[in-house]
């Protein structure tokens, strides 16, 4: 099947061109075929997509904008009826009995799930390889990841298999894997879109995010998800922007910051190119590339460490195989039970229910959570004083490109450092998008661009004038 | 600066209620003094003065809903997600706590 936007196959499937059961066919069967080859997908979920089809086709008026159109879910995201299992063995076989916010907006307005996607576990990770299941390969070259913890979402936009994905945003989840797979990633202010029905992991940070082969379909998708829900008691209040209607203006007169001392080392060179010649493009149209200082940012990824496995530890106390998921068998007291059940955990949980464990502890609060929550209080200062002299901050989203399988595995740290650009919106709650920005050795580079909270239209609005004046959006892996 | 001991580790997996196997005790020692050696680097920035962040970052004046009394999930349909569960009494199951 021919590439197309999802809103266009939202407006055939609407203005009965086609119908939302034959994309779907069609659809599910590139899934069959291909998801051996990229560990992309956990679930197919063909008779949720047949039924939801199906009810489109035969309804007296279809539902808009989204008519038909194919989307993959990150598997931390609870679907009903549709197993949902955090890419973890203690939820392989759980069967949520309600759907996410989320899930309900976007069926609402005529999309179909067809999946639920691979991932790092309980989304710990940057690269999509500590899944229970399998490691997700990159298909610009499978020996490569796909970048995390949303990898399976990035991929399932990159082959075109569906036009649109769903991902969680902590630390960059979304947007490093968006940036490695060469498609657009989205992640919105802390409280922009709703959580109720996202596993929680770190409840200061986790966002949910949109994966798109193009930013319209990404701004069309946000404004859809977008919005006050009186089921997450941090999701805001706020009206939302009209985001596909901004992705039409020109980035003239555009003020973008560029943090020169944040991105003098670390970076890969055919990233650094890739960069400085997206900010070419852009000054070239009009925009103004002004230098802003971030001097807390170095510090993300340390501050984010402690932040993260404080909260992961916290959050994943209520996996102890009492009330669903997997309970070990053979435990001879409560206790035996719940340290077997929590066995079951892969190694970067165990790691960061460990630590997080060790920074909450009497003795060590100050010393790790209250200092990182300080630091993070001054990352957050640097980019205000950032916003008020330009627009949106830009550097690359990842410091390097894809990674080969197993190089960072056994090494958390370097792990870590994929997310030295990408952490730092999360720890000031801010939206940031990535858009493709070219390739080095053949592998895709991102470009992101980081706004003032509640001003997600404006980073459409610079994504979709950057998108328009280059070739990059448009490209796709050799099938 | 202080680091991780063996036997905190096996203390933290106790707390954390996490079952470890031989190999996983050396692989955690290791990794998690790296780890705690890489956090440590906030140590650098001078805070004194400085209010922690909030727990809500970008002010989205969270709001609570009324205290209303609004449908649940099913009672049924949530027992029959469980491991073990009694679905007539309407309690979920685990091993003996207490000797008898």
């Amino acid at each position: 099947m021919k590439a197309r936007r999802a809103l266009d196959i939202g407006r055939a499937v609407a203005n009965a061109e086609t119908t939302a059961s034959a994309v779907c066919e069609a659809t599910l069967e590139r899934l069959e075929h291909e998801t051996g080859r990229f560990n992309h997908f956990i679930t197919v979920a063909h008779e949720r997509a047949r039924a939801r089809a199906s009810a489109i086709d035969s309804a007296a008026d279809r539902p808009r904008p989204l008519a038909g159109v194919p989307i993959a879910v990150k598997d931390n995201i609870c679907t009903r009826g549709v197993r949902t299992t955090a890419a973890s063995r203690v939820l392989s076989d759980h069967v949520p009995l309600y759907d996410a916010t989320v899930i309900e907006r976007l069926e609402a307005a005529g999309a179909v799930i067809v999946g639920k996607t691979n991932c790092d576990e309980f989304a710990m990770g940057s690269s999509s390889e500590h899944s229970a299941f399998a490691a997700v390969r990159n298909p610009w070259d499978l020996s490569r990841i796909a970048g995390g913890s949303s990898g399976g979402s990035a991929v399932a936009v990159a082959t075109r298999q569906v036009p649109l994905a769903l991902g969680s945003e902590t630390g960059g989840s979304v947007r490093q894997p968006a940036a490695l797979c060469g498609v657009v990633g989205f992640k919105p202010t802390y409280g922009r879109i709703s959580r109720y029905g996202l596993i929680a992991f770190v409840s200061s940070m986790d966002q949910i995010g949109v994966f798109g082969a193009n930013v319209r379909d990404v701004a069309a998708c946000v404004g859809i998800i977008a919005g006050h829900d009186p089921r997450d008691a941090t999701s805001a209040l706020r009206p939302v922007d009209d985001y596909a209607a901004a992705t039409g203006d020109d980035s003239r007169g555009l003020r973008i910051g560029v943090p020169r001392a944040l991105l003098a080392e670390g970076l890969e060179n055919g990233v650094r190119d890739a960069f400085d010649e997206s900010l070419n493009v852009l000054r070239r149209d009009g925009a103004e590339i002004v230098d802003v200082e971030l001097p807390h940012s170095r510090y993300a990824t340390s501050t984010y460490a402690i932040v993260v496995m404080a909260e992961a530890s916290s959050n994943l106390s209520r996996f102890d195989g009492v009330r669903y998921g997997t309970r070990a068998t053979g435990a001879m007291n409560l206790e035996q039970m719940y340290s077997r059940t929590r066995a079951l955990f892969g190694h970067e949980v165990k790691r960061r229910i460990m630590l997080g464990t060790y920074v909450l502890s009497a003795g060590y609060y100050d010393a790790y959570y209250l200092k990182a929550q300080k630091v993070r209080a001054l990352i957050r200062q640097d980019f205000d004083r950032a916003f008020e002299r330009v627009d949106v901050v830009a550097t690359p989203t990842s410091p390097t490109t894809a990674f080969k399988l197993g190089e960072r595995l056994e090494n958390p740290v370097q792990m870590y450092l994929a997310d030295a650009f990408t952490a730092s919106a999360n720890l000031a709650g801010i939206p940031a998008i990535s858009v493709p920005c070219g390739f080095s050795s053949g592998l895709p580079v991102g470009l992101q661009l980081t706004g003032r909270a509640w001003e997600e239209a404006m980073l459409f609005r610079a994504a979709a004038a950057y998108e328009r004046l280059t070739p990059w959006t448009g490209q796709m892996p050799a099938a | 600066m202080e680091t991780l001991t063996r036997d905190e580790v096996l203390r933290l997996a106790r707390l954390a209620r996490l079952e470890l196997t031989d190999g996983e005790i050396e692989l955690f020692t290791r990794q998690l003094r790296e780890i705690l050696a890489f956090a440590q680097q906030v140590n650098a920035v001078d805070t004194s003065g400085i209010v922690e962040a909030s727990p809500d970052p970008a002010t989205g004046q969270a709001t609570l809903r009324d205290d209303a009394v609004l449908p649940s999930l099913n009672r049924a349909e949530v027992l029959a997600l469980a491991p073990d569960a009694d679905r007539d009494s309407g309690l979920f199951k685990v091993p003996r706590v207490f000797k008898r």
